[in-house]
């Protein structure tokens, strides 16, 4: 089957890549470009460990197909600290243990980040549904959501 | 500080403090390397084949077509598996089960059995390829529940499976059998006011782990071979894989990733030696990925379990006997834990006439595996829910009820060892003490309480310990970090070195690199590698002490090790200025050579745990949905050497143990199919789900590690199906007997309540 080239943008380098029709963005972001911060959990969308935006929009990366990307900007955990600064959701799941294993944190963080820059003063049941697509196994969720409240306090706090 | 085996009780410095993991920051920028994560130069992919159906005799296989694709670079059968080789000696007992469930041989025993697999140029093609082999089936009758597993007319999964334990005149499906007890159970219920007896039934529920299985192998016709691979103990891979493929342990080196997620299931071997069969056939290496429906449909989910309790209650709520049948369903191979749930279920109190028999039997599923304390979940669930239905009947409070029964330091267990120092009566009382205990309750809300055990576990470890010059130290263990250990090492490591945190780097080491270690299980991590870790930093120290001895011209005996400085023990052993570590590691090329601390061992003392839960929930009884309100887990954790950590153990149990109380369940069809293989139908709890697990950490130190560590892992995971069982039936006012208490459940209760 021919391939397509694809020319995209990820976490604000421009890139290109050819990718089989059925390959997704998640494939192709793990295995063409080396990003293997998005994990495959389950392949069809139901636990956001993919999770990247799209846009600005968060999608799971497993239920988009890599030829879509084509002209758009992508962005991924490793994207997410600026330089050797991390963000505040990375510095705060460290800080308040908001991980054990760790395989749902990059999804998790991409979801919460992208929560944060459309409300940054969300309650908790707002943290809670906007997560729901996000499962964690090890946690319980509580202290994700603890820390994701508390990081949108300070952020607030900040600006 | 003391370097003897005392055991030290306070006065830490690191022990207990809250510091960020050591991994932290690879987890939080992605750069963490899982299973799936590794790639190597010239590699395959792997696929499987796996069978459609329940139960059936493969006639024969044809992959001429797969090996004829573009792409393909091996295809693997049963037949290259050394079992079928005639100068190898044949496998046995486990090993054999292992090889059976890894590659089909005669019959597919399950739906989702491995019976062929591919490696090929890239993902796709291996997949392509699987649908040109043929596999020529007889389809046999099935059969997957427990009960219907047992009957006279079930269909045999494997004649002579059984072992001599199993009394004579049951069916072949049983093939283990276990009973304890003590005193006469008869004449306990004999002096009862009240005895209840009542069958409750648990659904399999799967560890869910986010990471699916995932490994890299390569394998030389040299019989040397490398193998990464998400697990909870690589060693054990190593020693399963070499067996299953006829290598010699040592020519295969076994490296652990990153682990996304466990709970148990890891801790089995499923598919790595396809990958390194593969590999030896087509000379590369092969990476192999499970889809998240093969974790459902061939990775270990738990047995399925039916249970007979009886117990017998004076009207003061003395329980006078119990007693108690479990018939556990393990999949197609023996091993369901029905000796561990029949130990556990009334372990927790302290009884005069007690007897439990459990079942293992076999049916058409997936082999079973560990899930945090394999069957104690289940046993729990169904006497916890009896005694709370007797202190309802009797109006009886339940926490006093169980601390009137509770089992306490000196009392002899319920399946025979008598207890050292334990936590049950301090966990019921902190439950009575707490706030949560007290607080009032809503119009349709109930409130449920449980109590569970588990054993924990030592197991064989070996740790090593190594001094930088700086003063700085690494260490080595050999289990895989699960949730957070490597913080728990390190801050052991510090509180005996007297070294900062930070100034220690703990790594996974490869098998190539230390001693034996048993898997990442038993809530054995904090435990045991944690006593290993304890006891190479002494034997280190003891070598710094040695060192500052000789250049002090002293006895070693009269120098003491404090605060990351070597000192004069007192006056008698001369006018020392105190000697900080760097001094010593700085020059200790010149003064006998590097300096390393090691511990091997297998100890015993891992101190049994237990807990208690609250649990508020409230019933629609339009819908039958229930919601957990309020979740308060009470749990003895010895010594809590990072109590965060601690703290997400307990909520994690609980959370599961939700899950499986409310929604998760495998759902067999008639045709023996999974029907629900995603996470779509196969619903574990999500954030919106679930309330602020609240967390209290009762500490009755465990004289069998020299800071008074108890596994925490696991405990969290046993009150909880009967906490939120009793929750639900005392909002819903009719006692729910079957898990998981879905809405369609619930409501059918309520109205055949109704009548």
């Amino acid at each position: 089957m021919s391939k397509i080239h694809v020319s995209t943008t990820v976490n604000g380098d421009p890139v290109d890549f050819l990718c089989d029709p059925r390959e997704t963005l998640l494939d192709c972001l793990r295995d063409k470009l080396a990003l293997t911060g998005a994990k495959e959990g389950c392949g069809t969308g139901d636990c956001g460990a993919c999770s990247v935006e799209v846009d600005g929009r968060l999608v799971c990366s497993c239920l988009m197909l890599g030829a879509e990307a084509n002209g758009k900007s992508i962005a991924t955990v490793e994207g997410i600290a600026d330089g050797d600064t991390l963000h505040p959701l990375q510095e705060k799941f460290i800080d308040y243990a908001a991980l054990q294993c760790g395989i749902c944190t990059p999804g998790i963080l991409v979801a919460a980040k992208n929560l944060l820059e459309k409300n940054p003063d969300p309650t908790e049941e707002e943290v809670r549904y906007w997560l729901a697509g996000n499962l964690c196994r090890c946690t319980g969720y509580d202290k994700i959501i603890k820390a994701v409240m508390d990081t949108a306090a300070d952020m607030r706090e900040a600006s | 500080m003391a370097l003897d085996d005392d055991l030290k009780k306070d006065g830490f410095t690191f022990v207990g403090t809250r510091p960020k993991r050591p991994d932290g920051l690879d987890k939080v920028t992605g750069r963490a390397k899982f299973g799936a994560d590794m790639v190597a130069p010239g590699m395959l992919h792997g696929a499987i084949l796996r069978s459609p159906h329940a139960h059936a005799r493969i006639k024969g296989i044809d992959t001429s077509k797969a090996e004829a694709l573009e792409g393909v670079k091996a295809v693997v059968t049963r037949a290259d598996f050394p079992d079928a080789v005639q100068h190898k000696p044949g496998l046995a007992g486990e090993m054999w089960n292992v090889l059976e469930n890894v590659m089909a041989g005669e019959k597919a025993l399950y739906d989702g059995h491995a019976v062929a697999a591919v490696a090929a140029t890239s993902a796709l093609i291996a997949k392509d390829a699987l649908k040109l082999i043929e596999v020529d089936y007889e389809v046999l009758p099935h059969v997957t529940d427990v009960d219907k597993a047992m009957a006279a007319d079930a269909p045999v999964i494997r004649e002579g499976s059984a072992d001599r334990s199993v009394p004579e005149g049951l069916h072949p499906n049983v093939v283990r059998y276990h009973e304890s007890g003590h005193g006469d159970v008869d004449a306990g219920f004999a002096q009862a006011d009240l005895v209840m007896e009542d069958t409750y039934k648990t659904e399999a529920t799967h560890q869910g782990y986010i990471e699916p299985h995932a490994c890299l192998g390569m394998l030389g016709a040299d019989g040397k071979g490398e193998l990464w691979c998400t697990t909870q103990g690589h060693f054990y891979f190593q020693k399963v894989c070499a067996a299953v493929l006829g290598l010699e342990t040592s020519q295969l080196r076994v490296t652990a990733s990153e682990i996304g997620g466990g709970f148990g299931g890891k801790t089995t071997v499923f598919m790595e030696p396809v990958s390194l069969a593969l590999s030896r056939k087509a000379n590369r290496p092969v990476k192999m990925v499970m889809s998240r429906s093969e974790v459902f449909r061939a990775t270990g989910p738990t047995a399925s379990a039916s249970m007979d309790i009886k117990i017998g209650m004076t009207k003061d709520g003395t329980i006078t006997a119990a007693q108690a049948v479990y018939r556990l369903q393990g999949g197609a191979f023996p091993g369901a834990p029905a000796d561990m749930t029949a130990m556990c279920g009334f372990a927790p109190y302290c009884l005069e006439n007690v007897k439990q028999i459990g079942y293992d039997v076999m049916a058409n599923r997936p082999k079973q595996a560990a899930y945090r304390a394999p069957g104690a979940p289940m046993a729990a669930f169904a006497v916890e829910s009896v005694i709370d239905e007797m202190c309802n009947k009797l109006g009886l409070d339940p926490v006093e009820v169980r601390l009137k029964n509770a089992a306490r330091d000196g009392t002899k267990s319920s399946y025979g060892p008598t207890w050292d120092a334990i936590g049950q009566v301090a966990c019921l009382e902190a439950v009575k003490a707490h706030p949560h205990y007290s607080a009032p309750l809503k119009e349709g809300q109930g409130r449920g309480i449980a109590s569970g055990f588990w054993f924990n576990h030592g197991g064989e470890t070996s740790v090593s310990l190594a001094l930088s010059e700086d003063g700085t130290a690494q260490i080595s263990v050999g289990t895989p970090d699960i949730g957070g250990s490597r913080a728990s090492m390190a801050l052991m490591a510090a509180e005996v070195l007297g070294i900062p945190y930070e100034n220690i780097r703990v790594t996974i080491a490869d098998t190539a690199t230390l001693g034996y270690n048993d898997v990442s299980h038993g809530s054995r991590v904090t435990y045991a590698s944690g006593l290993a870790t304890i006891k190479a930093a002494r034997d280190a120290v003891e070598k710094l002490k040695g060192r500052a001895a000789a250049e002090w011209g002293i006895d070693p005996e009269a120098v003491t090790w404090e605060d990351g400085y070597a000192k004069p023990s007192g006056p008698n052993a001369g006018e020392f200025e105190p000697m900080h570590i760097t001094k010593i590691t700085g020059k200790m090329g010149r003064t006998g050579g590097p300096i390393s601390g090691h511990f091997e061992a297998t100890p015993e003392g891992a101190g049994v745990s237990f807990g208690t839960h609250i649990v508020d929930a409230e019933v629609d009884p339009e819908t039958g949905k229930t919601s957990i309100i309020r979740y308060t887990v009470v749990q003895d954790a010895g010594k809590a050497i990072h109590p965060t950590y601690v703290e997400g153990q307990f909520q994690g149990g609980a959370a599961q143990g939700i899950g499986w109380a409310l929604n998760e369940e495998y759902i067999y069809g008639k045709d023996g199919r999974l029907q629900n293989s995603i996470f779509l139908d196969y619903r574990i709890p999500v954030a919106s789900d679930l309330p602020m697990i609240d967390t209290v950490i009762v500490e009755v130190p465990n004289p069998g590690h020299p800071y008074g560590v108890r596994g925490v892992g696991e405990t969290g995971i046993v009150p909880p199906l009967a906490a939120v069982a009793n929750a639900v039936s005392n909002a819903a006012g009719v006692r729910l007997k079957e898990l998981p208490m879905s809405p369609p459940r619930i409501l059918k209760a309520l109205k055949d309540q109704k009548g």
